[in-house]
């Protein structure tokens, strides 16, 4: 009677990426025809398809995802020490930067119309270099129909692997994998996409797919599932059902009538029944007693408009329920609902999500997935991956190259509403390390980085999108500057700066395109962007330059500061560190005085800071901790800026902390951003302080100071998603104290980050506008104590 | 007995004969189940239940009257019997059809039963709920209001209608809530049988044409059981007691949807009608099956080929839309509403841990198809865990239950 169908039938995604039509055809071609008639801005679609391999399609009723895996090769930044055989020349920097070549992982997926699919595998043979591939895999209702096109334009053997398997597969993957996937819809509320932070237990969970058919099924691990029901009322009864009572053919087409319609002329309410609420149920008189139920009674004709709101209003009531009703034999709380019924639809979204609220009395929320119409794809890729063991990496979202959510919906997006011929793209990196949740967490499980949620704040969205659009010009310019000895750089640089802006602009209309926004999603997407075109390091001189020019100051900082007695030490290092963090070049204030300003060191940025009491001062309790407790066992330090941050704020502070008897774990980004010290770059600091003072040289020597990566290369902080080596490093040693340093770290983010452990959280506001919404002015502190309550 | 008639025929007739019987069930304006006149001062006569004997239950799409007609009046009752009150009596029982859209259920009525010392038949009387205009100015015209009896009334029309009848008939309905009454009445049914036969059934081969057998059930003890009741909606309830009950869902797919989408599709006009074109249709031909996507079984799941994967899923093409017949058309929205009751109800046992499903309502009136579909759904999907029963008297349950409330209230 029931069962489940995950054919993708509804033709409605559409991707952000217009192909050039030739010919002038209407674009009319139904299902099947095939449109040939195009041209494929490959650039911008298949991407690295010359080192693509491991093909996987998922063919649905009018969409088809490809994806494939590729490796991308890129410039890195590479810090290297002199080499020092030839001890008589003196160098002005402390270490080289080189540009190298550096080959990653990259998950690529594309949706498209099936009217594509030759033309796209045309193009695909084409361009495909690779000749190891012998089979893609293959899933979908329509991998059957398009077995031998594929077979015979690409030369691969097709290998059909289980629909249900494959979306499973998808699902855990993206679950795993993508921070914000998960989401709630709220129609009624200023935030439509409610995002949820990833839960380090993804299991269990009902998946309810809703494509012609409904399928529930319970996952209970990695490959353990079950489908425990369905229902044949999904989306094929929605659009065959309003196919037959309105004449309208287009499954969106339906969905667009029944957004207008009214339900109530068609349905027979309790009030119908009763004149009014049905008291001693508590029911009330607007709920449906009976779908359709006035068309049975009344000689009328009904409009279009209400039928198709009633059928929709029948079916997704009818899902809700089942779903809590399964969802209560199976004692589950998390339901993620997919197939094309959902994809993409604020409609159907509202109309299970009231079902779900109504059926379950408010204890199960239905949850949608933003990656939703990619999961069998990701799975089916997964299954023909399985020997490159993808599920032992982590993977991230490549912001550059995914086209976002809904950024193309017809709902969103009137001007998208051209018929076809849009691509939506979806890319991940595979992170070279894996990364867990920083041990320390108070509650991983609630703990969400971001201090300010910009889909939520609308007007703090307003003043950051511009903030980042105002800075555009600048982090461009510089990025050219980075690679004077670079042809291109200044058209790669125009193109960054065109596509960061449509990023921004994208996310002005849509601030929940690519899950929360936040200030570090902002940073992240322009980190990204910068890397698309080839500037991994636009920082790199600047920060070689500054390291230099600190590292020769660092003794006469050591020495006054030794010169102190402990008490004036204590304070003198805390605004050494202050101080050290005002050099910021993502900070447009900063970054226009360091320009300009160039004699601007140590000394003018200590005067620069906030006195006394500081905006968020908890300076006292912290020295009293000092002076009567017991030193801390093992200190874990994110550190932010290079040069005079690094060398002359946290190093002396690090040395005072190794004199008392407590290690430390120095924590810096994996990879560059902004001018944030990274891991390479820190591992020659602290070679070139050791040589200069016996504590650090010691201290490392004996493993004391410890050097590590965070994983990644953000300019703020995700404390769930960090380094497993640094995870375990911190629970090997103890770790009693964790000391989080710059605005991007401990004010953007983790500012009211829970720990377990005392942490210290400072930073030096250097922003006018976020100084002010915090109650200060520009250059205001922030040091902020916190010993975990019992 | 014969007092007890006697009684209410040598009282007064009209309102102060209802003013002497103070507690009763007169007191119709308050909430249903909550009578609360005060108790009189004075010793109380033998109370009486005044004829005529009405159970009324106004459903969205359907009016169920129950009718209880004495045959045991004597000569004497007979003369005293009041004119209006033995025209109502003539009127119903000697005719099978009233007007051109009221109905007797010949074929359900219960004869020789003993209700509340007296003996009699109970007539079944069906009509629908657009029509209540009619019949309440056909109680005003027969001065009903004059006899001194209560209308006891369920359903959510007793709510809707109550202001009409007051108006247009003069009458206070006596309200009451339809889920007790529900009850009240399959419980009352089962208990007295079918004339002599027994009013549950179940059905062994409910697939195999030539092998399907329409069997009796005891329900003897029914505890638990859950009730699905399916009228223009449905709902579910889990019965534990006599009065220990609880509704446990609903759903707005049911008989008023099956009729109304078929009027949609087919521009059919009546239940009957509807149904007649259900059975002349193939469901396949409209809805997509297992089969139809995978060839067969889905193994993966342990899905039949034959099973519906997605209802109307093949009116997604133009080329099956065009191919359809209207019977085609009717027998899958039939066999889409009655395969998602099922579902639910299904659903609703296995949370409830109850293995007996009893349905009833009027969607069920000569609707074979979808008891036999019940039957072997619930049967197939709960690996023969789940039992389907269904009762004679279908949709009568209510306005028997509203009946047997104005009994009790003697």
């Amino acid at each position: 009677m029931r069962i489940y169908l995950h054919t993708d039938e509804a033709g409605q995604e559409r991707g952000a990426f217009k192909m050039a039509a030739r010919g002038g055809r209407g674009g009319g071609s139904g299902h099947g025809s095939l449109d040939k008639s195009i041209t494929l801005p490959p650039d911008e679609i298949f991407r690295n398809l010359e080192n693509a391999k491991r093909f996987a399609i998922d063919i649905g009723g009018s969409l088809t995802k490809l994806a494939y895996y590729s490796t991308v090769q890129h410039k890195v930044a590479r810090v290297r020490s002199f080499d020092h055989s030839g001890k008589d020349i003196e160098h002005e920097s402390p270490y080289e930067v080189t540009v190298q070549e550096e080959i990653t992982a990259r998950l690529h997926f594309i949706k498209f119309e099936n009217t594509y699919i030759e033309t796209c595998l045309d193009f695909i043979k084409d361009h495909l270099v690779n000749t190891e591939t012998k089979v893609i895999k293959a899933t979908g209702g329509g991998a059957y129909k398009f077995k031998d096109l594929i077979e015979k334009k690409l030369g691969l053997k097709v290998d059909k692997e289980d629909v249900m398997t494959c979306l499973i597969k998808g699902c855990n993957f993206v679950l795993k994998n993508i921070p914000h996937e998960v989401f709630a819809y709220q129609k009624d509320s200023d935030t439509e996409f409610r995002f949820q932070t990833n839960h380090p237990n993804i299991f269990p969970y009902l998946l309810v797919n809703i494509g012609s058919g409904v399928s529930i099924v319970k996952v209970e691990m990695e490959d353990k599932f079950e489908w425990i029901g369905g229902s044949s009322i999904g989306g094929g009864t929605f659009w065959g059902l309003g196919a037959l009572l309105t004449k309208t053919k287009k499954f969106d087409e339906l969905l667009q009538l029944a957004s207008k319609g009214q339900h109530t002329n068609v349905d027979m309410l309790v009030k119908d029944v009763y004149g009014g609420a049905y008291q001693t149920l508590g029911l009330s008189g607007n709920l449906i007693a009976s779908s359709f139920g006035k068309s049975a009674t009344a000689d009328k004709d009904f409009s279009k408009e209400d039928m198709a709101k009633s059928l929709l209003h029948m079916i997704s009531n009818d899902i809700g329920q089942l779903a809590c009703l399964y969802a209560k034999l199976h004692n589950l709380d998390k339901i993620y609902f997919g197939g094309f019924f959902i994809r993409g639809h604020p409609v159907t979204m509202r109309t299970i999500t009231y079902s779900i609220n109504f059926f379950s009395k408010g204890e199960v929320q239905a949850l949608f997935l933003r990656h939703e119409g990619y999961l069998g794809a990701i799975g089916a890729f997964l299954k023909g991956a399985e020997q490159d063991n993808p599920n032992q990496y982590s993977w991230g979202e490549n912001y550059a190259g995914s086209s976002g959510l809904m950024s193309t919906s017809p709902d969103l997006c009137p001007m998208q509403r051209t018929r076809s011929g849009t691509f939506d793209m979806f890319e991940m990196d595979r992170l070279e390390r894996p990364l867990v949740n920083l041990p320390l967490l108070k509650d991983s499980s609630t703990y969400i980085p971001d201090t300010v949620d910009l889909t939520d704040d609308a007007m703090a969205r307003k003043y950051w999108l511009t903030c980042f659009e105002e800075a555009l010009d600048g982090v461009a310019k510089r990025a050219a500057a980075s690679q004077p000895d670079s042809i291109d750089a200044v058209e790669r640089a125009e193109k960054f700066q065109q596509k960061y802006w449509n990023k921004l602009q994208t996310l002005r209309q849509q601030p929940f395109a690519y899950g929360t926004l936040t200030v570090r999603s902002l940073l992240d997407t322009r980190e990204h962007c910068l890397n698309e075109f080839n500037f991994p390091d636009p920082y790199s001189k600047i920060k070689q330059k500054e390291n230099g020019i600190a590292l020769k100051c660092f003794q006469g900082v050591i020495e006054s500061l030794d010169s102190l007695d402990w008490k004036e030490r204590q304070l003198a290092l805390v605004k050494g560190l202050l101080a050290g963090n005002v050099f910021d070049w993502g900070a447009k204030a900063v970054s226009d005085v360091l320009e300009s300003e160039t004699q601007f060191g140590f000394e003018e940025a200590k005067s620069k800071l906030q006195e006394r009491p500081w905006l968020e001062d908890s300076y006292d309790e912290w020295l009293d901790r000092l002076k009567e407790g017991p030193p801390h066992k093992c200190a874990l330090i994110f550190a932010d800026n290079s040069g005079i941050d690094i060398i002359l704020g946290v190093f002396p502070f690090v040395r005072e902390l190794l004199s008392s008897g407590t290690e430390v774990i120095l924590a810096c980004n994996s990879g560059p951003a902004l001018n944030d010290v990274t891991y390479s770059e820190s591992l020659i600091v602290a070679e070139k302080i050791a040589a200069m003072d016996s504590v650090i040289q010691s201290a490392l020597k004996e493993e004391r100071l410890l050097l590590v990566q965070t994983g990644s290369s953000s300019p703020c902080l995700d404390l769930s998603r960090l380094d497993k080596g640094l995870a375990m490093l911190v629970r090997e040693r103890k770790t009693d104290l964790v000391i989080i340093e710059g605005m991007g770290r401990a004010i953007h983010t983790n500012y009211y980050a829970a720990l377990k452990c005392e942490s210290l959280k400072l930073a030096v506001i250097k922003n006018s506008w976020l100084a002010e919404r915090l109650g200060g002015k520009i250059f205001s502190v922030i040091f902020k104590y916190e010993v975990p309550r019992e | 007995h014969r007092e007890l008639y006697s009684a209410a025929s040598q009282a007064p007739h009209g309102r102060i004969g209802m003013a002497a019987a103070p507690g009763g069930p007169q007191d119709a304006g308050k909430a249903a189940g909550t009578s609360s006149v005060l108790a009189p001062a004075s010793p109380t006569p033998p109370r009486a239940v005044f004829f005529p004997w009405f159970g009324l239950d106004i459903g969205g799409t359907l009016v169920k009257l129950v009718y209880f007609e004495p045959k045991d009046i004597t000569a004497e009752e007979e003369e005293e019997e009041v004119e209006n009150l033995k025209s109502i009596r003539k009127y119903l029982t000697s005719n099978v059809a009233y007007g051109s859209t009221g109905i007797r259920d010949v074929h359900l009525e219960l004869k020789d039963l003993t209700l509340c010392g007296r003996k009699g038949n109970l007539h079944f009387i069906r009509f629908p709920t657009h029509d209540m205009p009619a019949f309440i100015q056909m109680g005003s015209e027969k001065h009903f209001s004059s006899l001194h009896t209560t209308l006891c009334a369920t359903g959510g029309g007793a709510y809707k209608f109550e202001q009409d009848f007051r108006t247009m008939g003069d009458l206070q309905l006596q309200k009451l809530d339809e889920l007790d009454c529900l009850i009240k009445g399959v419980l009352y049914i089962d208990s007295v049988g079918f004339n002599g036969h027994s009013e549950c059934y179940y059905f062994e081969n409910p697939t195999d044409s030539e092998k399907c057998e329409k069997l009796p059930f005891n329900l003897e003890n029914p505890y638990p059981l859950l009730l699905v009741n399916i009228g223009s909606g449905v709902s579910i309830l889990a019965v534990y007691s006599k009065d220990n009950y609880k509704r446990v869902t609903g759903t707005s797919l049911g008989g008023g949807t099956f009729f109304g989408l078929c009027c949609l599709l087919t521009g059919c006009s009546t239940f009957e009608e509807a149904l007649e074109m259900a059975s002349r249709g193939d469901s396949t031909k409209v809805d997509k099956l297992v089969r139809d996507i995978y060839g067969g079984d889905y193994e993966r799941f342990g899905l039949p080929g034959w099973a519906v994967a997605s209802s109307f899923g093949n009116m997604v093409s133009k080329e099956k839309r065009e191919s359809v017949s209207k019977e085609d058309l009717a027998r899958a929205t039939l066999i889409t509403i009655t395969n998602n009751i099922g579902s639910i109800a299904r659903m609703c046992a296995l949370n409830e841990n109850i293995n007996r499903v009893v349905f009833v309502g009027n969607f069920l009136r000569i609707n074979t198809i979808s008891m036999r579909l019940l039957a072997y759904a619930l049967n197939y999907w709960s690996k023969g865990q789940l039992k389907a029963l269904f009762l004679e008297h279908e949709g009568y349950f209510g306005a028997v239950g509203a009946l047997l409330e104005l009994l009790d209230t003697a």
